[in-house]
């Protein structure tokens, strides 16, 4: 079977980050996962990690720059690794970081991007990636011709995990040319959430502008909470500054797809739409009865948010399963 | 400072927008297309720069067919000096690597202290072309900025990314993009109307590059295989609340389903 490079990003402790499942994952569906990774030093527990998630073989670039260059040690590390695994594939999940470094890849190795992929698969000899495009109206399948297919892969869309195997272990130390990289001047690490992450959430309890408030935006908190959903948001209520902009559902922010959704004061705009519409289950809560989110919800209450979820918080609370 | 912004224009997204099946090509519709937001913000970053600091020459280079234009009209009349066009028929159909290898070339021919464009268009929204332009020029990228500061020497400013927050600075020459969060986009005024129709728009032709299809069009072509419409879904149950009667409907619903 043939190399599949799997780019590992790694977390602020230094191990593989939230991303590595998935991308090893969608790596075993088309070859052999190699992990691949920068890092200061290479250590048996990172190695141990991406092992359980089924690397066959590690590949790490080594260099003390990793915390104050921005992006060079990885894209030189994956420009490494391609000369010496001959993948027929490099993937990377689509975060900030990774996007971008998958997109200096693509040119450092003269190959063809494919962006934001929600499954991946070998058909004749070709590595195809399917994504979901025009906010999620139409699912395209493209291949790349001439060149190292480089893909990056939607957060959240790959489940399960790959068959633990045994690596082969390659580190090498790099050389690394900062000229071209821009300087991480300072780091500051996120407030720890104790919910689950947003993009590979179950559930999303999101709120819109309706809130009015961000003393009011609390309740869509609790009720995260107490459904043990992830928090989202439109853009009206980010602008609005009720929540942090992380939250942001749609098409400039993040594309979720999780069991249930529950939009409690959000129009439904179809920018808003295009990045929920492909949740299980979507329950809305709007004053308007002709709010253009009762369109795709498959139960809908036409009332004041303030005055339901408190009810509903209550009920829940005193419910006997 | 000499500012090159990369301006899109891209269908409207609150317009229908549609694939052509058999090509997977965007349909656009010359009416129903606007010069992308995210590109009015990356242009708003410079122009503000130039607000604050004499001797700023903003330029808006675009990559598209000839209706683009309106776009960079668009640009000129929010307060951009001039525009350049690259239009040549061999682009139809165009994928990121290829664009950011016309764009690349583009800007260097016109010569820049700093690249701004937008994080990602709302078209494609691949987030990628920033990055390619960046490394066929061999440059830093200062990417994703919410806050963008623009210096005579450098360029800086916070970037999220998934961990927490970085701050991140390149010295120039640099390619930087910005997201949603950078300043919301000035209107054009009346006078800004008036005086963009006298300004200077550059068509440039592959060729004038010293490029052509055959050549930006040989490795990694993104090939599609097959477009589908995804199935739209409808409505559900609708009810009326009164006085908060609704929660208990609603907790039944999420238990029936299995979601409590
Ligand atoms: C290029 C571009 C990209 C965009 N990207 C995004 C994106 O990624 N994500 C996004 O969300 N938007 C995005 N937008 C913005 C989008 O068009 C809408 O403006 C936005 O989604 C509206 O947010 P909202 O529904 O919270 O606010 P509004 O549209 O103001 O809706 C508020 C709703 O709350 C209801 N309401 C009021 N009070 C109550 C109450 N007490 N109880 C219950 N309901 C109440 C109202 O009836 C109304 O329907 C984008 C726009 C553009 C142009
Ligand atoms: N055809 C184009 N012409 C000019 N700029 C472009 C073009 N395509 C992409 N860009 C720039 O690159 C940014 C990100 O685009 P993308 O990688 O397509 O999501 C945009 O916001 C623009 O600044």
């Amino acid at each position: 079977m043939s190399n599949i490079v799997a780019f590992i990003e790694l977390s602020q402790d230094g191990g593989p980050g939230p991303g590595a499942r998935e991308v090893l994952k969608a790596a075993s569906q088309l070859g052999d996962p190699i992990a691949v990774l920068a890092t200061s030093s290479l250590s048996g527990s990172t190695v141990g990690q991406l092992a359980a998630l089924g690397a066959k073989g590690v590949f790490a670039g080594e260099t003390e720059l990793t915390s104050s260059c921005l992006q060079e040690p990885e894209v030189e590390t994956l420009a490494k690794a391609v000369q010496a695994l001959d993948p027929a594939a490099v993937l990377v999940v689509n975060t900030t970081s990774g996007r971008e470094i998958a997109a200096r890849l693509a040119v450092r190795a003269s190959g063809g991007l494919t962006a934001d992929a929600v499954a991946v698969r070998k058909q004749d000899g070709m590595v195809v990636a399917t994504r979901l495009v025009l906010g999620g109206t139409y699912s395209v399948d493209s291949t790349v011709e001439d060149g190292l297919p480089v893909i990056t892969l939607r957060p959240g869309a790959f489940e399960g995990q790959a068959r633990p195997a045994e690596p082969v272990v390659t580190s090498l130390g790099l050389k690394v040319d900062t000229r071209a990289a821009a300087a991480v001047e300072a780091f500051t690490p996120g407030a720890d959430s104790h919910r689950p992450d947003l993009r590979t959430a179950e559930r999303v309890v999101a709120g819109g502008r309706g809130l009015l408030s961000k003393e009011n935006f609390v309740l869509v908190e609790q009720l995260a909470d107490a459904l043990g959903a992830a928090v989202g948001a439109s853009r009206a209520a980010v602008d609005s500054g009720f929540i942090a902009s992380g939250a942001q559902v749609g098409q400039t922010g993040v594309s979720v797809s999780p069991e249930l959704y529950v939009a409690l004061g959000i129009s439904g705009a179809v920018q808003h739409r295009a990045g929920m519409q492909s949740s299980k289950t979507i329950v809305a809560i709007n004053k308007d009865a002709d709010a253009p989110i009762f369109d795709i919800a498959d139960f809908g209450i036409v009332g004041d948010a303030t005055t339901v979820v408190p009810q509903l918080l209550h009920a829940m609370a005193v419910r006997t399963p | 400072m000499k500012i090159i912004v990369l301006v899109k224009q891209v269908p409207d997204t609150s317009e229908e927008r549609t694939l052509d099946t058999e090509s997977g090509f965007l349909e656009r519709d010359p009416q129903g297309n606007v010069l992308d937001e995210i590109s009015e913000r990356a242009l708003e970053v410079a122009l503000r720069h130039k607000d604050s600091h004499k001797g700023t020459e903003v330029v808006a280079l675009t990559m598209g067919p000839s209706d683009a234009l309106k776009a960079l009209r668009k640009a000129l009349s929010m307060g951009a000096d001039s525009g350049v066009h690259v239009a040549d028929d061999a682009l139809a159909g165009a994928d990121a690597m290829w664009t950011s290898r016309v764009l690349a070339a583009a800007a260097s021919a016109e010569g820049f202290d700093l690249v701004i464009t937008g994080n990602e268009s709302t078209d494609g929204k691949c987030g990628v072309v920033p990055a390619m332009v960046a490394e066929h020029l061999r440059l830093p990228l200062v990417g994703s900025l919410d806050s963008p500061g623009i210096s005579a020497e450098s360029v800086s400013g916070r970037r999220e990314c998934g961990t927490g927050t970085m701050t991140v600075r390149a010295g120039l020459p640099a390619v930087m993009s910005v997201t949603e969060r950078s300043a919301e986009a000035r209107f054009p005024t009346f006078k800004g109307i008036l005086t963009a129709k006298k300004k200077s728009v550059k068509n440039v032709a592959l060729a004038e590059l010293g490029l052509s299809g055959a050549t930006v069009s040989t490795a990694g072509r993104s090939v599609i295989l097959s477009v589908a419409r995804v199935e739209g879904r409808s409505g559900g149950r609708k009810i009326v609340d009164h006085n908060g009667s609704a929660a208990t409907e609603l907790m039944e619903f999420l238990a029936d389903r299995q979601l409590l």
